[in-house]
C-alpha cells in the first residue's frame, strides 16, 4: 500500500512505537518473512544441485539433448517447451499484478477476471509439468519402451555429453527440484482458487480491502521467481 | 483511503477488548490463543521433555562409569530387550545419546527456551495486547506438542529410536541395515523434526512481526529491553536456518525411502554392494551445519538476553554498554551463518577453506567477549541482590566464559584436528551452550515465575537447587576436558578395550556421581515449581523493583494484558539507581523530568 510510503515520515515517528514502521499489516509482513524462509529451503536444494553438478561435471547430461520434444509435434525444438512453460508462468505473474491492482481500486469484476486467468496459467504450468515428467520418464516419443529402463529416482537412462553413462543425480535432481517447485505451484493454485471463491462471494468487498489477494500474490510471484532460478540452474547451465 | 485500511488492519490486531470472562477449559487451557498461556504450555512441555532427556543421560552415564555391570534401574527403564540383566545394550546406548541430544538441543533449549520466554515476554515487555496472530501462535505450540509426542513414541518402536547421533549423519542414518535405530525410529525422528520445523517457523514469524509492528507508543527499538533484542535476532536466525535443515531432511527422507543417492556413495554392507552410487555424505554435513551453527545461537541468544535483564535488575545498575550489547547480538547473529565449516575441519577440507572458517569463528569471540565484559562491568560496584535468579545468571556468565575459552581452542583448525570427536568437544559445547542456556533458563524461570503463576518460587529451595546444579554441572563437564585432551573419543559404548584410557575409569565414576547429584537437584526444582505454582507465596506486582513493562500489568492474567489504555513508554529499560531519584528504579512508563536525559548518557 503506497498511501503512506510516499509521504516522508520522520524515522523517530516511524520506529517510535504505536504504529507499524513499514505501514503494513502483520499478515503481509509475515508473508514476506515466510518467503525469505522458503527461499532458503530452495537455496539449500539449488546449492545441493550445484554441489553434485560440480562433482559430476564430466558425466552430467546435456539438457538440450534431452528436453527437445514439443507436444503434438515431432519437431526437434531444444528447450522450447520448457521456455514456453516459463513464459506462461511469468505471464500469470503479470495477470496477478493486474488482479492486485484491480483490488486496490475495489474493482471486483476485474479482480475476478485477472485472478481467474492466474489460476488458469498455474493449471497450464502444472499440466505441462505432468506432460514433461511423463515424457522424461518414458523418453521422447516413448523411446524408452521397457519399464525397467525408465527414468526413476534411482536410475538415469540419459547419457553424458561424451556418450558414456550419465550421472544418476541428473535424474534425481530433476524429479526432486521440479517436483518440490511443482508442489509449491500446486499449493499456490489452490490458494489462488480459494481466494478467488472469496472474491466471487464478495467476502473482501465486505472487509473493505483486497489484501488477501495481495498476500497470495506475493506467494505467487515468489514461485515464479524461484522457477526462473530452477530454469537457469537446471535446464540452461 | 489505502492508508486508512492499513491503520485499521493494524488496530484490529491490538484488539481493545480486555474484560475478564470465564472461558471454558478447552479454550482457556488447551487451545488457548493467549500468549501467556502458550508460554506456560511451552515451559511445561519443554521441562517434561528435559526430564526425559536428563534421565537418558543418567542411564548412559551409568554404563560409562561401570561398563558392562548390571543395574536394576537400567532394567526398570529399558526392559529385558534393551538392558538384559540390567546391562545396557550397545544399540540402546547409541539411541540414548542420540535422543538425549535431540531433546536437549531442540525440544528444551530451542522450543522450551524461546517458546516460553518469547511468548511470555514479547507482548508484555513491548506493551502489546497479544502476539500478532494468536491463531498461528497456538498452532506453533500444537505442532511442537505433536512433534514431542512422536519423538517420545519413537522410544517404543521395536527396532529402537534413532541412533545415529543428534546430527543424524548419513550413511549411518540412511541405511536401516547399518544400525537398528536407522529403521522406523529414524523415520519417526525425521517426521518429528519436520513438524518441529513448522512449529519453529510459525512461532518465529510471529515473534519477528510482533516486535516490529506492535511496540507501544514510545517503545523505540533503542528502548527495547535486551531480552527482546535477543529474542528478535533469535527468531530471525530460526526463520533463516531451519528451512535449510528442512531441505537436508527432505533429501535424507528420499535417500531412505525412494532409492535416491544424494548422500549415499558406493557402500558395502556385510560384503554386499548397495545400489546407491555417487552421493556425498559431505553434502549433508554442509546443509546440516548451515542450520546447526546458527542453532547454537538460537539457543544461546535468548539465554544472554535473559541474563542481561536479571543482572541489571539485581545489580540495581543500568546494563553496561546497552548499544554495544545490541551490536554484539547482531554481530553474533550475522557471524553465526559463516562459520559452519568449523564443524567439518577433519572432512578433508582444503586447508585454505579451513583457515577462512578459523578466522570467521575467531571473530565471534569479539562480540562474545563484549557481552561477558559488559556483564562483569554491570556487576562491578553494583548493589547486588543475590536472588536465586541472580545466582543462576552469574553462574551463566561463568560458564559462558569457561566454555567460550575452549571454543577459541576448538576454532583453530590445527588444534581441532587433534581434539575433534573427543570429550573435549563434549565438555566445550555442554558448558558453553547447554549449561549456559539451562542456567539462564532457570534464571528466567525464577525471575519471571511471578508473571507466569502469580507466586514466588521458594527461595531456600532455590538456593539448594542452585548450588547442587552449579557444582554438579562443573563436576560433570570440567573433568571431561582432561579426558578429551588425552584423546578419549566421544560416543563410545565402552573404553575397557583400550588400556590407554584405563587411567580415566575413576574419573568416569566421578562424573557419573556428579551427574546423579545434578539429576536429584532437578527433582527439588520440580517440587518447588509445582508446589509454588499452586501454594506458593503470593507475589507483589513488582517483586524485584524492575523497570520493564511486564511488571506494570495486574498480577492476575487478563486478556489484553493491561486494563484500559496501553502504557506509554518514556525512557529506556535500565534506569536503575539513577542520580536524583527517590527510588533506585524508574519504570519505563514514568515520563522524563524536565532536563532529564534518556538512555545511557543520563547516568
Amino acid at each position: 500500500m503506497s498511501g503512506e510510503a510516499i509521504k516522508a515520515i520522520d524515522t523517530n515517528v516511524l520506529w517510535g512505537g504505536g504504529r507499524s514502521p513499514f505501514s503494513v499489516s502483520y499478515g503481509k509482513m509475515m508473508m514476506w518473512f515466510f518467503l525469505i524462509s522458503d527461499a532458503l529451503t530452495f537455496g539449500g536444494l539449488l546449492a545441493s544441485l550445484g554441489f553434485m553438478r560440480h562433482k559430476f561435471a564430466d558425466t552430467w547430461p546435456v539438457s538440450e539433448e534431452i528436453f527437445f520434444h514439443f507436444p503434438f509435434t515431432h519437431a526437434h525444438l531444444p528447450l522450447m517447451y520448457v521456455a514456453l512453460m516459463t513464459f506462461i508462468l511469468i505471464v500469470s505473474s503479470v495477470t496477478m499484478v493486474l488482479a492486485v491492482e484491480a483490488g486496490h481500486r475495489m474493482d471486483k469484476k476485474n479482480v475476478i477476471l485477472w485472478l481467474s486467468l492466474t489460476v488458469v496459467g498455474g493449471i497450464f504450468f502444472l499440466a505441462s509439468q505432468a506432460w514433461e515428467w511423463s515424457s522424461y520418464i518414458a523418453g521422447p516419443d516413448g523411446l524408452i519402451s521397457t519399464w525397467a529402463d525408465n527414468a526413476t529416482l534411482a536410475q538415469n537412462p540419459y547419457p553424458a555429453a561424451n556418450g558414456g553413462p550419465g550421472a544418476v543425480h541428473y535424474t534425481q535432481f530433476f524429479f526432486f527440484v521440479t517436483g518440490f517447485h511443482g508442489t509449491h505451484v500446486f499449493s499456490g493454485v489452490v490458494l489462488n482458487f480459494i481466494i478467488l471463491l472469496g472474491v466471487i462471494n464478495g467476502k473482501y468487498e465486505k472487509t473493505g480491502h483486497y489484501e488477501m489477494v495481495e498476500k497470495v500474490g506475493l506467494y505467487w510471484h515468489f514461485i515464479d521467481l524461484v522457477w526462473v532460478f530452477v530454469f537457469t540452474f537446471y535446464y540452461l547451465l | 483511503m489505502e492508508a486508512q485500511v492499513t491503520e485499521k488492519e493494524i488496530l484490529t490486531t491490538q484488539h481493545e477488548e480486555h474484560h475478564h470472562h470465564d472461558e471454558p477449559f478447552l479454550t482457556k487451557y488447551l487451545f488457548s490463543q493467549d500468549h501467556k498461556m502458550i508460554g506456560k504450555q511451552f515451559l511445561i512441555t519443554g521441562t517434561f521433555m528435559a526430564f526425559v532427556g536428563m534421565i537418558m543421560s543418567l542411564l548412559f552415564r551409568v554404563q560409562l562409569a561401570w561398563p558392562g555391570e548390571g543395574f536394576a534401574v537400567l532394567n526398570f527403564f529399558l526392559g529385558d530387550k534393551w538392558a538384559p540383566e540390567g546391562v545396557l545394550d550397545p544399540n540402546m546406548y547409541l539411541a540414548l545419546v542420540t535422543i538425549h541430544g535431540t531433546i536437549m538441543v531442540f525440544f528444551l533449549l530451542t522450543a522450551g527456551l524461546s517458546g516460553t520466554f518469547a511468548n511470555l515476554l514479547i507482548p508484555l515487555q513491548i506493551g502489546a495486547r497479544d502476539m500478532a496472530s494468536g491463531l498461528l501462535n497456538m498452532l506453533s505450540y500444537w505442532f511442537f506438542f505433536v512433534s514431542s509426542a512422536i519423538m517420545l513414541f519413537s522410544l517404543y518402536v521395536e527396532s529402537g529410536p534413532a541412533a545415529a547421533g543428534w546430527t543424524v549423519y548419513p550413511p549411518l542414518s540412511a541405511l536401516p541395515q547399518a544400525v537398528p535405530g536407522s529403521g522406523l525410529g529414524m523415520t519417526l525422528w525425521l517426521v518429528s523434526m519436520s513438524l518441529f520445523i513448522v512449529s519453529s517457523l510459525l512461532g518465529g514469524l510471529n515473534y519477528i512481526v510482533t516486535i516490529i509492528n506492535l511496540r507501544t507508543k514510545g517503545m523505540k527499538m533503542t528502548r527495547l529491553p535486551l531480552s527482546i533484542w535477543a529474542l528478535f535476532v533469535t527468531a530471525i536466525l530460526g526463520v533463516l536456518s531451519f528451512p535449510v535443515l528442512f531441505a537436508a531432511a527432505l533429501l535424507l527422507i528420499f535417500d531412505r525411502t525412494f532409492g535416491t543417492s544424494f548422500y549415499l556413495s558406493d557402500i558395502y554392507i556385510a560384503g554386499e554392494a548397495l545400489d546407491a552410487t555417487g552421493g556425498s555424505p559431505l553434502l549433508f554435513q554442509h546443509l546440516f551445519w548451515f542450520l546447526g551453527h546458527p542453532e547454537v545461537y538460537i539457543i544461546l541468544l535468548p539465554a544472554l538476553g535473559i541474563t542481561s535483564e536479571v543482572i541489571a535488575t539485581n545489580s540495581r545498575k543500568p546494563i553496561f554498554g546497552y548499544r554495544a550489547m545490541v551490536g554484539s547480538i547482531l554481530a553474533i547473529g550475522f557471524l553465526s551463518f559463516i562459520v559452519w565449516g568449523h564443524h567439518m575441519f577433519i572432512t578433508g577440507m582444503n586447508p585454505f577453506v579451513g583457515a577462512v572458517f578459523t578466522f570467521t569463528t575467531l571473530l565471534i569471540a569479539i562480540p562474545s567477549a563484549v557481552k561477558a565484559f559488559n556483564y562483569i562491568t554491570t556487576l562491578w560496584k553494583g548493589n547486588i541482590r543475590f536472588t536465586p535468579a541472580m545466582m543462576f545468571a552469574i553462574a551463566m556468565v561463568s560458564t559462558f566464559i569457561t566454555g567460550g575459552l575452549t571454543g577459541i581452542i576448538l576454532a583453530d583448525a590445527a588444534l581441532d584436528i587433534n581434539l575433534h570427536d573427543t570429550y573435549f568437544v563434549v565438555a566445550h559445547f555442554h558448558i558453553v551452550m547447554g549449561l549456559s542456556a539451562v542456567l539462564a533458563m532457570f534464571a528466567g524461570v525464577y525471575h519471571w515465575f511471578p508473571k507466569l503463576f502469580g507466586t514466588l518460587l521458594n527461595k531456600r529451595l532455590g538456593y539448594i537447587h542452585f548450588w547442587l546444579t552449579f557444582l554438579s554441572a562443573y563436576g560433570v563437564f570440567f573433568p571431561q576436558h582432561f579426558q578429551g585432551l588425552a584423546g578419549v573419543p566421544r560416543r563410545y559404548y565402552s573404553y575397557t578395550e583400550y588400556p590407554m584410557f584405563a587411567d580415566f575409569a575413576d574419573l568416569s565414576v566421578f562424573i557419573t556421581i556428579a551427574a546423579i547429584i545434578g539429576g536429584i537437584a532437578q527433582v527439588i526444582f520440580a517440587y518447588n515449581f509445582i508446589y509454588s505454582a499452586f501454594r506458593g507465596q503470593k507475589s507483589p506486582q513488582n517483586p524485584w523493583g524492575s523497570n520493564t513493562l511486564e511488571w506494570t500489568t495486574p498480577i492476575e492474567h487478563i486478556h489484553g494484558n493491561w486494563p484500559g489504555e496501553l502504557p506509554t513508554v518514556h525512557r529506556w529499560a535500565y534506569d536503575y539507581s539513577k542520580p536524583g531519584k527517590d527510588q533506585d528504579f524508574v519504570p519505563q512508563t514514568v515520563p522524563l523530568e524536565e532536563g532529564e536525559i534518556d538512555g545511557e548518557s543520563g547516568h
